[in-house]
């Protein structure tokens, strides 16, 4: 070793030694090498929901859920002080639209987080820019499976399910409570949701009740206003199940066609996202099908893990809306909850200091939270674990649309892809025995 | 059975469902192909005031239902609700379009875009964001059972009789009118050349409010004929306002009967296809619109114009 090689050793020693005893130092003190970030005068939170269009009968109820729960949460003080505002914005227009909005609002609002979006094709294009903006964005309602299974985020998290649960779930429960059926057919959408259903209920099906014959399959156009086609189609080849993941005012439609044609007597229907329709419908839904709710949303749970939280919320909304919440009403919960907890998580870890937006990302991977019927964990991969609620319609006289019996409560662990895992791929490993891992059914106390 | 026998079945209820879908598209596209022939103004708001019909009967009924209306007034209902829609919301669009005579056809498009965009905003003021539905005139008229083999599919009489018979009504009416009357012979004259009409002491201003107002009271009966089976959501006019363009293309613009024609073209289309070919069901409208413009680029019953250049 040369002089200036021992000297240049050395320097780096030296180096090295002080930095060392300088995080010593903080570390004692209780501090962290971290930026320091003073407190914000209040919060904006960005918030994409349908405010035209079809899909607004989901995205207006969840802006009201929104401002009910900013409301509450801003009269006892905000976080830490700090009060919150929600700057809505429509996903009405489209993707290109959203995407520009997006940017203004980080831009030119300097919003602190966002909650994006309805639509999956939404979330699917700001994914990529909320890493690149590095903008905490929180998936609150979008279903589509590939967002973390197909590439990594550090900044985006969804804070509910995801499509695979959510159609795994009613075909579970399915197989289970009512496997006496040999036929099957759909009616969905003609859209990427209505599409990719259809394929996992199919691989589910072929997995777990191989010889199931499909007699039919039908997409018609989204917003369709005439299923009578379709439902004499199913009245002549009589399938067993009739599959339909539609939602909203098509759902309705499809529920009162088949209704007035008797098809509800004569085929056993599994509605994934009936749940948001049961309140509208009315007695046009007998007895008898079963329904999904896009996570454990109902407002008769039948195990809340705090009764009086979810009590409480159905009444301030109902109060405000005239109408029961449905599950994008849950799913808006969820973000706030979410974000409320990351943010307190947050000032724990820095000792009370206000965290970057880097730091109040962190805070999300691992978070576990409250939602309004029980908690969700956000895993390392930004998934949301949340559990799904499927039951079976049922008339009770204290309401004027069916309710839910014999529900069943899916832990989220046991229905969603793992980590790493492709959800197509996931599903056709799956082996009989998780029937015997379904949950009993179980019936509201309400 | 043999598959020539299951088929032949099918293929008889498919033409029930066809001809129900028919009759639908056929109310809603007739006025804005009426209001075309005679304005020559393509009215993308024609669209709202389908919805604004459906939604304006889907109240009416609601309201009164609740105050012990018999369920067969509700009937009636629909008919009275698109005149009142197209009486009010007739003239003044119509005004409105006629300052704009003589424009560049891509602003008049323009304007009748801006004015859909805003009555679809004042049909989420007035009625919100959650499917409204007023199902009392199916319930009314009930179900009746055609037989299939040794079972039994049962069509509401709603569908299989009520559709196609307003129909029918509205085609031989219209063209009664349009052949057998002065006014409707009027309305011929504009159509086919408005100055030459106009030299003839025709008041031309007159015969397009007459024209616009009954082609937006027919909209509005399109819609209040789909309200009862139909959950009328923010954005129902425009999915339907695109399929009309493509009947009314296909007719020939202005063509009454080509309308017609062309509804029972696509609604037997669009119900074959749901038996036999799933797959095409969203774009037979459009494969017919294509094929029929391939052979009869101005539509099916429209006469070629010499053009001055």
């Amino acid at each position: 070793m040369t002089s200036k090689e021992f000297n240049y050793t050395n320097g780096l020693t030296r180096r090295a030694a002080l930095g060392a005893f300088g995080a010593a130092a903080l570390a004692l003190s209780g501090r962290s090498v971290q930026a320091q970030v003073s407190k914000p005068a209040e919060i904006k939170v960005g918030i994409a929901t349908y405010l035209s269009g079809p899909a607004s009968v989901f995205g207006v109820p969840a802006r009201q859920a929104a401002e009910l729960l900013f409301q509450e949460l801003n009269d006892a003080g905000g976080i830490a002080g700090v009060k919150l505002r929600p700057i809505f914005f429509d996903e009405g227009p489209g993707v290109d639209h959203f995407v520009a909005e997006y940017r203004r609002l980080v831009q030119s609002e300097k919003v602190d987080l966002m909650f994006a979006a309805i639509s999956s094709a939404d979330c699917l294009a700001c994914a990529p820019i909320a890493e690149e903006m590095k903008r905490p964005t929180l998936l609150w309602d979008c279903s589509t499976q590939r967002i973390f299974e197909e590439a990594h985020y550090d900044y985006v998290f969804r804070t509910i399910g995801n499509s695979t649960p959510e159609v795994l779930a009613p075909v579970l429960y399915l197989l289970k409570y009512k496997p006496n059926f040999s036929t099957v057919a759909v009616v969905n959408q003609d859209y990427v949701w209505g599409r990719d259903s259809w394929a996992m209920f199919k691989t589910i099906i072929e997995r777990l009740k191989p010889g199931v014959r499909v007699v039919a399959e039908m997409f018609p156009r989204f917003g369709a206003t005439d299923y009578s086609s379709e439902v004499t189609r199913l009245l002549a080849t009589k399938p067993d199940v009739v599959f339909n993941a539609s939602w909203g005012g098509d759902l309705d439609t499809f529920i009162r066609q088949a209704a007035d044609r008797r098809l509800l007597e004569r085929s056993l229907f599994v509605l994934p996202l009936g749940e948001s329709s049961l309140e509208r419908v009315g007695k046009s839904l007998p007895a008898g099908h079963i329904i999904g709710a896009r996570g454990d949303h109902w407002f008769l749970h039948p195990s809340p893990e705090d009764a009086k939280r979810l009590a409480t919320f159905t009444d301030n909304f109902r109060k405000r809306t005239g109408v029961y919440p449905i599950y994008p009403c849950f799913h808006m919960a969820q973000a706030v909850y979410a974000m409320k907890a990351a943010y307190e998580k947050a000032l724990v870890t820095k000792g009370g200091a206000w965290p970057t937006d880097a730091e109040l990302a962190a805070a999300f991977k691992g978070l576990q939270f409250p939602s309004l019927t029980s908690s969700v964990k956000i895993r390392e991969d930004g998934q949301g674990l949340a559990n799904q609620l499927v039951g079976t319609t049922a008339t009770d006289p204290k309401y004027p649309f069916p309710v839910l019996t014999d529900m069943v409560v899916f832990p989220g662990e046991m229905i969603t892809t793992p980590v790493g895992k492709v959800s197509f791929d996931w599903l056709k490993t799956l082996e009989p025995e998780i029937l015997a891992r379904i949950p009993q059914p179980l019936t509201s106390k309400g | 059975m043999g598959w020539l026998g299951d088929n032949g079945m099918l293929f008889g209820l498919a033409v029930l469902d066809g001809l129900s879908y028919a009759s639908a598209v056929f109310m809603v596209a007739v006025g804005l192909n009426l209001v075309f022939g005679v304005m020559r103004v393509l009215n993308v708001a024609h669209g709202s005031l389908y919805a604004i019909g459906g939604y304006a009967a889907a109240s009416l009924s609601l309201f009164l239902g609740a105050r012990g209306m018999p369920a067969w007034l509700s009937l009636p209902l629909l008919l009275l609700s698109s005149a009142i829609v197209g009486a009010i919301l007739g003239p003044p669009i119509e005004r409105l379009l006629r300052s704009m005579l003589g424009q560049e056809e891509v602003l008049q498009l323009l304007v009748t875009f801006a004015l859909f965009m805003i009555l679809e905003d004042l049909q989420k003021l007035v009625w919100g964001v959650q499917p409204v539905v007023s199902d009392a005139p199916v319930k009314v008229l009930g179900t009746v059972d055609v037989p299939f083999g040794s079972d039994v599919i049962p069509f509401t009489a709603y569908q299989l009789y009520l559709l196609p018979g307003v129909a029918l009504v509205t085609l031989a009416g219209l063209a009664w009118f349009l052949r057998r009357t002065l006014a409707g012979r009027m309305i011929v004259a504009v159509t086919v050349d408005r100055e030459a009409a106009r030299a003839m002491g025709i008041n031309a201003a007159k015969v397009m409010l007459l024209t616009f107002t009954a082609g937006a009271a027919l909209a509005a009966l399109g819609g209040a004929l789909a309200s009862p089976t139909t959950s009328l959501v923010p954005g129902i006019g425009a999915s339907t306002i695109v399929l009309s363009f493509a009947v009314v293309a296909t007719a020939g613009l202005g063509q009454i009967e080509g309308a017609a024609l062309t509804a029972l073209m696509i609604g037997l289309g669009r119900s074959l296809a749901v038996y036999f070919a799933p797959e095409f069901e969203v774009v037979v409208p459009y494969i017919i619109m294509v094929s029929v413009l391939l052979v009869r680029p101005q539509g099916l019953f429209a006469v070629p114009e010499t053009r001055r250049i």
